[in-house]
Order: C-alpha cells, then sequence, then structure tokens
C-alpha cells in the first residue's frame, strides 16, 4: 500500500481531517436548529435516553391497550356452559397442538354473515377461555374447526384423518394413520390437569383426584360414564376409533367432537354492544 | 433559530445545508421534509381524532366510549345477517312451510329450494357424502336410486332432520346390525358371505353359496328380506344389486358379518333452519335417484 501513489500520505489528504484543521467547531455537535421540535436530538444522541425514552412509550401504549381488556365489562362476558377440558379432550388437545393443527386450521369463527353461515355462530372470547395457549390460530389452509363438534360423525373423524383424501378427494390434508398406533394410558394426564390449574384453570380436586379414571371412562362406553358427564358437562363417550386400545387418535378425535358445542346458542343471545 | 455564523454549513455540490454531522468526509444533508408527506402527516392525526368520537375507542372505568356512530361488530353481523333473511323471507318461510310432496308444482319456490339446497349441501354435507354426491366407502352415495333410509323427499328430510345412529335426537334413524361374528362359526359366515356375493352375480363359490343361503333365511332375511332386497324402515339395504356402501368383495363382506357396521350421520335439525332442511332434501332429491 505504501508503494501506491495514487493514495495520498494522510498527512496531505484534504479529506482526512483531525481536530486541528477544523477552524472553530467541533464535529458532531448540536447542529444549527435550537427550536423546540429540535429537542428531540437530545434523545437521539444519547443511546441511554432513547432506551428509556422507548421503553416508556411502550409501556404507556401496552396500559393504554391491553390493562383494560382485564376490567372493562364489555370485553369480559360470562357464557353458562364454558367448562374446562375433561381428561381426554385436553390430551387430545394437545396432540393438536402437537401436530400443528393450528398452522392451517382456525378456531376462531368472525363475526361475519358468511362465517357464521358457513361454520356456525362467530366465536366467544369466553368459549377459549380455558385454552392454554388459545387455538384461535391465523391461517386457513383447511376449515375453521371451531364448531366442529358433533357435525360428523366419529368414524368420519378417524377415516379422515388416517387418510383425509379418502372422504374428501380434494383435500391436501396430511395423513395421521399413525395417531390410530400409540396407545395412551393417561400416566401424566393428573400432571397436565394440575399445570393447567397452576395457570387458571378452575380445576376442582374432585377431577384431579379423578383425572384418569375419567380419561379411561370416555373412551369406553360401556364403563360408568355418570361421574365423568357430572363433571363435564356434554362431554361425548364413545370408543371414537373403534378399536379396544385407547389411543391418541380417541383424545384427539374427543377433542375434535366438543369444539364449539358447550353454549347453547338457543338459550345464550350475545349482548350486542360487547 | 439558526446561528449561520457558528453552524451554518452548506454543501457545496447542492447548495443544501447539512446536519453539522461528519463521517470519513460524508455529510448528511437537512433536507426539510416534503410538503406532502407532512401535510398527509397532519391528516392523519386529525383523522385520528376523528375517528376516536365516531368509533368505540377510549377505556374508561367500566367501558370504552362507544362512539357517536354506535356502531358494534356484533350488530353489524346480526343486521347483516337479518338483512339477508328479509330479502328472502318470502320464499323460506314458504319453503320452511310447503308440503315437500308438492314442493315440485311450484316451480319458482322449487327453484329457489335447489339452489339453496346446493349450497346447504356444499357446505354441510359434502364433507362426508362428497362435494358431487357421490360419496365415500362408508359414506352412502346420493346420486343413485338405492336408499337405505327411502328416498322420497320427506323420507330425506326426515333423514338429515334426525340423523342416524347418534346419541344426540331421540328420532335419528336406529338399527344395528349384530356382529355375527359372535353368532355364527367362520365357516357360515363364509358361507353367508358367498351366498351375498351370489345375490350380486359377483363371482362366487356355489357350494358355499348353497349352505349360506340357509343361514341368511335364518339369520339376516328378517332384516334384509327373504329375497335380499332390504328393508328401508330399518336402514336394512338392499343385498341383490351391485351398490355396496362399504364394497361387495370377499374381504369386506367378511368384515361387515362379522363385525357388523354402524354408520352414523348427525342430526342437522338443530344446526339447519326448516327451510334449510327442506331445500337440502330437495336438492338430494333431483340428483337422481329421488323416488
Amino acid at each position: 500500500m505504501a508503494n501506491n501513489t495514487k493514495i495520498p500520505d494522510a498527512a496531505d489528504d484534504p479529506k482526512v481531517k483531525t481536530l486541528s484543521d477544523l477552524p472553530d467547531h467541533v464535529p458532531n455537535e448540536l447542529p444549527h436548529q435550537t427550536g423546540f421540535l429540535n429537542r428531540h436530538q437530545i434523545l437521539e444522541r444519547s443511546p441511554t435516553l432513547l432506551l428509556i425514552g422507548s421503553f416508556l412509550v411502550v409501556t404507556i401504549g401496552g396500559i393504554v391497550e391491553i390493562v383494560p381488556l382485564f376490567y372493562l365489562e364489555n370485553t369480559i362476558e360470562e357464557v353458562e356452559g364454558v367448562r374446562p377440558y375433561s381428561p381426554l379432550e385436553l390430551t387430545g388437545r394437545d396432540i393438536y397442538v402437537r401436530e400443528g393443527c393450528y398452522n392451517c386450521h382456525s378456531q376462531m369463527i368472525r363475526p361475519m354473515r358468511d362465517e357464521v353461515e358457513r361454520y356456525g355462530h362467530y366465536s366467544l372470547a369466553a368459549e377459549s377461555m380455558y385454552d392454554h395457549p388459545f387455538q384461535w390460530g391465523s391461517k386457513r389452509t383447511g376449515p375453521d374447526v371451531a364448531r366442529v363438534g358433533g357435525r360428523y360423525s366419529d368414524a368420519w373423524h378417524v377415516d379422515h384423518l388416517i387418510d383425509p383424501q379418502s372422504v374428501v378427494p380434494e383435500s391436501i390434508m396430511p395423513k395421521y394413520a399413525f395417531l390410530m398406533e400409540t396407545t395412551l394410558d393417561g400416566e401424566y394426564v393428573q400432571d397436565l390437569m394440575e399445570t393447567h390449574r397452576m395457570v387458571g384453570v378452575p380445576y376442582t380436586d374432585d377431577m384431579i383426584a379423578n383425572a384418569r379414571a375419567d380419561f379411561v371412562a370416555q373412551a369406553d362406553y360401556d364403563s360408568d360414564w355418570d361421574d365423568l358427564i357430572a363433571r363435564y358437562p356434554k362431554a361425548v363417550v364413545s370408543n371414537f376409533d373403534g378399536q379396544p386400545e385407547l389411543t391418541e387418535m380417541d383424545a384427539l378425535v374427543a377433542y375434535l367432537q366438543m369444539l364449539g358445542t358447550l353454549v347453547d346458542f338457543s338459550t345464550f343471545t350475545p349482548d350486542a354492544s360487547r | 433559530m439558526s446561528d449561520p455564523k457558528k453552524h451554518q454549513d452548506i454543501d457545496k455540490e447542492t447548495g443544501v445545508e447539512t446536519t453539522g454531522h461528519e463521517w470519513d468526509g460524508i455529510k448528511e444533508l437537512n433536507n426539510p421534509l416534503p410538503r406532502w408527506w407532512l401535510w398527509t402527516f397532519y391528516l392523519c392525526i386529525v383523522w385520528g381524532v376523528g375517528y376516536m368520537i365516531a368509533y368505540p375507542a377510549w377505556p374508561l372505568i367500566n367501558g370504552a366510549t362507544a362512539g357517536v356512530l354506535g356502531y358494534s361488530t356484533r350488530g353489524e353481523v346480526a343486521a347483516e345477517i337479518d338483512r339477508y333473511k328479509e330479502q328472502n323471507a318470502d320464499l323460506t318461510s314458504a319453503l320452511a312451510e310447503v308440503e315437500l310432496a308438492s314442493l315440485g308444482d311450484d316451480e319458482a319456490l322449487n327453484r329457489f329450494a335447489v339452489a339453496a339446497g346446493g349450497a346447504v349441501f356444499r357446505t354441510n354435507c359434502s364433507q362426508c357424502h362428497g362435494s358431487g354426491a357421490a360419496g365415500a366407502k362408508g359414506y352412502p352415495n346420493l346420486l343413485d336410486d338405492d336408499w337405505l333410509w327411502g328416498g322420497t323427499i320427506e323420507d330425506i328430510a326426515y333423514t338429515v332432520n334426525h340423523g342416524i345412529r347418534n346419541e344426540t335426537d331421540l328420532d335419528a334413524h336406529w338399527s344395528q346390525m349384530p356382529a355375527f361374528g359372535d353368532v355364527l362359526e367362520k365357516e357360515e359366515i363364509s358361507q353367508v358371505v358367498h351366498y351375498v356375493m351370489s345375490l350380486s352375480s359377483t363371482e362366487h363359490d356355489a357350494t358355499l353359496a348353497t349352505a349360506g343361503a340357509v343361514i341368511f333365511d335364518e339369520q339376516c332375511s328378517s332384516c334384509h328380506g327373504v329375497n335380499a332386497e332390504g328393508d328401508t324402515s330399518m336402514g336394512a339395504p338392499n343385498l341383490g344389486d351391485a351398490i355396496w356402501l362399504y364394497g361387495g368383495d370377499e374381504a369386506t363382506l367378511t368384515e361387515t358379518v362379522t363385525y357388523s357396521r354402524f354408520g352414523v350421520m348427525p342430526a342437522w335439525g338443530p344446526r339447519l333452519t326448516p327451510s334449510d332442511v327442506n331445500a337440502v332434501a330437495a336438492y338430494v332429491h333431483q340428483l337422481g335417484g329421488g323416488e
């Protein structure tokens, strides 16, 4: 480099400035405007101040936008019929999350006529109040499933999950036949429910104590399931997958068959102001 | 405002003031914001204020400000649905009350019913019966004239309303074929399967079929009929035709006889309006096989 005559020596280069070259001011000082609006330059030039300022703005915005949702009467709606998931449904819900069903299926019927006519009554916030995390989704490659419960037979769900194209030839949904092969014994369902209780789902001691019994009973129509229905009204009891073993398919179909069925819209009229 | 003596630094190339910063000889011009941008910005602020007055916006102690327009999403969807219902009110109320057997006499109403029924079918029924109503294994084809529970328009409306073998509707069609694996020996099942295959003229073993005829008479004829013609009052399929719900080959028939089948259809009465039920019945009825 030193041999390159085209590059002048730093001392002779007019573009290289040092402090001593400058006439009577230091570079990077406050610019010439001094009006009130230009005070933001104080913030812009101090990373610490900028950080504190940004934090304050985001905090205030967050408080104004989020906090009222927790106390405003018209954002909290108590709806009769909504209950925590039964142990089998909760397990099925975990499978739903594990398989990423939410990537293609939403659980959120928006309040628009076309959606209401296709899927049923628009979703209420209360219907996902025991969801941790909620499964509203944000994309519909497949249809919304917020009210899929009871629309089709158990056998249809099983056929459809094993091979969607066998019943809906135009479907692009992948096959989930392997759910038929993984058996479940509900070993951890009690822990799962306790975890949900920790984050606010009102599982009673009775529900937790009977978790495993309810888990097994819901997939066996011949079992004694009166207590299960008393604890979880409207739970569907069935041998969902038609196999003697209790499999992941049973759990997932149990979950799908209760989706959107808890609220009785023949008696519940949503308040239009909400 | 500015102190030219101390700060003003004009870029020679453009004649525009610089911000006074300098990095390795690079200076930043201090052009003002374009006027159009600035005015759009101010207009957005004004519009925002108007929006907050017109629509629900500010959270207060108990509720949010309602806005002078009184808008609510729920109110809007309810109004939209009512508006639509009102438009079709004459037709839907006529369709809800019509004597289904004579629907064909009213050409305009029939045309409406078939069009509306097609929409109902594609939304709710196509998942099982197929978008063209040709069905799938275990889900009946609705295009042919082979009916499990009756193919008159009233029968179809009843089936749609109450469904088949579901737990939710006490009036649902209900029947249950026994699982003959518990009743018959394997040989006997094989015999009866070959007899059933002979009925629909599929290739079969004549010796087995002859023996199977006796078993069929004893075990099956009470529901499927002496001539295996089926019985729509109990959803027993006709076994003499070439139409199979689950399949007519030996393996499938053996499975059906051994374990039986239990096809379920949900009750649609609670989900659809009476006029929608009649509409979809009219649609299915005119697909080809209506009686």
